[in-house]
């Protein structure tokens, strides 16, 4: 019992330090600008919080929805249809036998190691030769590997998906594509929920890729919208408040996403684990 | 904050990609050189060039050009301030050849793009070499680097410095303003005794030293067109940083981190209670420290012998022509109209609050006025006068990101009592040679 209370407290402890942040960006969005720094920073001092937003919303003709929209169709698009080629590459991995499988296998996993900002600058030069830098691409389609997910897809279908299962498939008459998409892919299903909430978190915190690709201020996701403004807050000292507030709404996709998708994740992650 | 780790990620990648720049310079852009050296229009028909800027609220004054220019219509691009990431793009741009017709470059940055190959001489353009006189002389030397026909740019605005202080609190305390640093050293004690700082060291933010420094006649670059010469511990330059290193030793000055929430509030809450700083600043007050409302003056530097006039400067930016554009005249023609004309001028101070770099701007309407938060003083009378202090023989290094990030470290540890301001310098001194020879920079020792 002395234990239990022992884990509680540590639990806590570790609960209000990551939940202090967020609290102080809460509260910090609901003040004007002279109350942000006259005030206490963790309570309360007169709500404008829907002040703060209209002010967002419109602010330079509504440029932060534009981000906010941006970023979800970087992010959304690209952890979906990323999703869906790691999980067949997975399970091409996982369930068919031919030559250099794992050659391929091993350097899919290499890329692993490879920092995503290492490959931002050579992927800009790539992009500029194929006069492709600054448009939606240039950020979608790097978007779209994931090796991790490719690893993870593999365990996952070799652990999950049953040979007999397939032969049954063939023998039925069923496509190897159809079988995938209509019985694999429901076996894997709470390892692809994984694989998309990685990929999803990996792209939205991806800052340096659109920071190198982007220059038109209407392609830019939202995080690179709002830190362009934060480097402007010297000049114009109203811009603070802009971004805190946009801070508070550009983090509620992800609290969303993963509120909603959290079960499917533990029991991803721990298939995972066991293999 | 994640702007600073950031910004240090961006500076450590700076390095390589200026190394790729500088040995790619050679097999690129021949043909362009002699259409700038000509600068004569490019073509008969309309051209569209695009302009990057991380000025808030520039595609308000880029419309006015625009309408009135149909030939020559400019497309505003933006990013985040230079050293926040726009300059590493510049670079990369430079590159792989689709850097835009026009960029932004502040002057401490300018020498590291003209030693990279990347700029335009505007200075050909003849409407640009005689726009000269119109320029506060300082200003223009940081696009000419001393050169007599030559400019890497058009100067667009100016940080002139002066004293921002509290008068109701100097006042009721009995302490006189201080127009020399002795006296500034002799009120921080008084001012310490009375409950406050006398002001805030910039721990982290080494422009401003750069900026005390540039009053102080302390000159950390030169070029002799061949080689570099680096001297961030000349004889003056230890003068201020002696006279900084006594203050915080004996505790007079607070030392919390520049632009944050307890900056603001150490101004909020008549704490601080000077700031020498650059006319920009006067926002920053105004909009940090609500609370002091009319409580603030502007008065000159303090100088360090009385009856001196000199001022330092802080910040500013030009507008400059990347090498690789098409239309180095029509583009030409844009930066000098954009940094000369009143009406531009105005939209800047206005949307931006910058202050303009020519002679003409510094008289704006807008700029004449007294400013309430300031008691109605008429502050930019002493800035324009302090702007036309400022020495104009003050050189940026060419690789000044990674100087700022090496002095930067050595001045927090400096203010948290390791090391001392002197030896911050010392450190940084060897770093930007090694840096220099790392780029194949030619650098005298």
């Amino acid at each position: 019992m002395k234990s239990r209370v022992g884990v509680m407290a540590v639990m806590g402890l570790c609960t209000i330090y990551f939940l202090a942040p967020i609290w102080w960006l809460f509260v910090g969005a609901t003040k004007n600008n002279d109350q942000f720094t006259g005030t206490a920073p963790m309570w309360f001092a007169d709500f404008h919080l829907v002040d703060n937003i209209r002010e967002l919303v419109t602010y330079r003709d509504g440029v932060f929805l534009r981000w906010m929209l941006n970023s979800i169709a970087y992010t959304g698009g690209a952890a979906l249809l990323g999703t869906v080629l790691a999980a067949m590459c997975g399970y091409a991995l996982a369930k068919y036998r031919f030559r250099g499988r794992e050659l391929l296998f091993n350097i899919v996993l290499s890329g692993v190691l490879v920092p995503a900002t290492a490959l931002a600058l050579p992927l800009f030069l790539i992009f500029s030769k194929a006069g492709a830098a600054n448009t939606f691409w240039a950020v979608f389609l790097p978007s779209l590997v994931n090796p991790f997910g490719v690893y993870l897809a593999r365990i996952y279908a070799a652990a999950s998906v049953p040979e007999e299962l397939l032969e049954a498939a063939r023998i039925d008459g069923s496509g190897e594509v159809r079988t995938f998409f209509t019985v694999s892919s429901r076996l894997m299903f709470p390892a692809l929920v994984t694989i998309f909430l990685f990929h999803f978190v990996a792209v939205w915190n991806n800052f340096l890729l659109p920071l190198i690709m982007l220059s038109d201020e209407r392609l830019f996701p939202v995080t690179l919208g709002l830190y362009t403004w934060n480097t402007q807050v010297n000049q114009v000292p109203e811009l603070r408040g802009l971004v805190i507030v946009g801070a508070l709404l550009s983090i509620t996709p992800l609290v969303v996403a993963f509120l909603l998708l959290q079960r499917f994740w533990r029991n991803g992650l721990g298939a995972g684990a066991v293999k | 904050m994640k702007g600073v780790s950031v910004r240090r990620l961006l500076a450590s990648l700076i390095v390589p990609a200026l190394f790729l720049t500088a040995c790619s310079s050679t097999d690129s852009d021949s043909g362009t050189d002699a259409s700038a050296a000509a600068c004569a229009p490019s073509s008969a028909g309309p051209v569209t060039l695009t302009y990057t800027s991380w000025i808030p609220g520039i595609e308000d004054v880029v419309k006015v050009w625009n309408a009135k220019n149909p030939n020559i219509q400019v497309k505003v691009q933006t990013g985040p301030n230079g050293n926040g990431g726009t300059y590493q793009n510049f670079f990369n741009q430079l590159k792989a050849g689709n850097a835009p017709d026009l960029g932004q470059i502040e002057y401490d940055a300018l020498p590291s793009f003209r030693v990279q190959d990347g700029l335009v001489d505007v200075g050909a353009c003849d409407n640009v070499a005689k726009a000269k006189d119109q320029f506060i002389p300082w200003t223009w030397n940081q696009v000419s680097f001393g050169d007599a026909k030559g400019a890497w740019g058009v100067p667009q605005d100016a940080g002139p410095m002066a004293l921002f202080y509290r008068a109701d609190l100097f006042e009721k305390n009995g302490i006189a303003i201080p127009t020399t640093w002795d006296e500034y050293a002799a009120a921080a004690e008084k001012v310490r005794a009375a409950g406050g700082y006398i002001t805030n060291f910039s721990q982290s933010d080494i422009n401003q030293f750069a900026g005390l420094t540039w009053q102080a006649g302390g000159r950390w670059f030169a070029n002799d067109g061949q080689n570099w010469t680096v001297n961030l511990t000349d004889d003056k330059t230890k003068k201020v940083a002696d006279y900084w290193q006594n203050l915080i030793s004996k505790k007079l000055v607070s030392t919390v981190p520049p632009w944050t929430t307890e900056w603001d509030n150490a101004y909020n809450s008549s704490s601080a209670w000077t700031w020498v700083s650059a006319v920009w600043g006067a926002n920053s007050i105004a909009s940090g420290a609500p609370k002091t409302a009319g409580k603030w003056r502007v008065a000159p530097m303090p100088q360090w012998s009385a009856g001196e006039k000199s001022a330092g400067n802080w910040g500013g930016s030009s507008t400059a022509v990347f090498k690789g554009s098409k239309h180095p005249y029509e583009a030409a023609q844009f930066a000098l109209w954009l940094n000369t004309d009143q009406e531009a001028l105005t939209l800047l101070n206005e949307k931006a609050n910058l202050y303009p770099a020519t002679t003409a701007g510094t008289t704006l309407p807008a700029l004449s006025k007294g400013v309430a938060f300031y008691g109605d003083q008429k502050i930019y009378e002493v800035f324009a006068q302090a702007s036309t202090e400022v020495a104009p023989d003050f050189t940026w290094g060419p690789t000044m990101t990674a100087t700022y990030a090496n002095a930067s470290d050595g001045f927090k540890a400096a203010v948290s009592g390791k090391g001392s301001l002197t030896e911050a310098l010392t450190a940084a001194q060897a770093s930007t040679i090694q840096t220099l020879k790392s780029q194949a920079i030619p650098v005298k020792e």
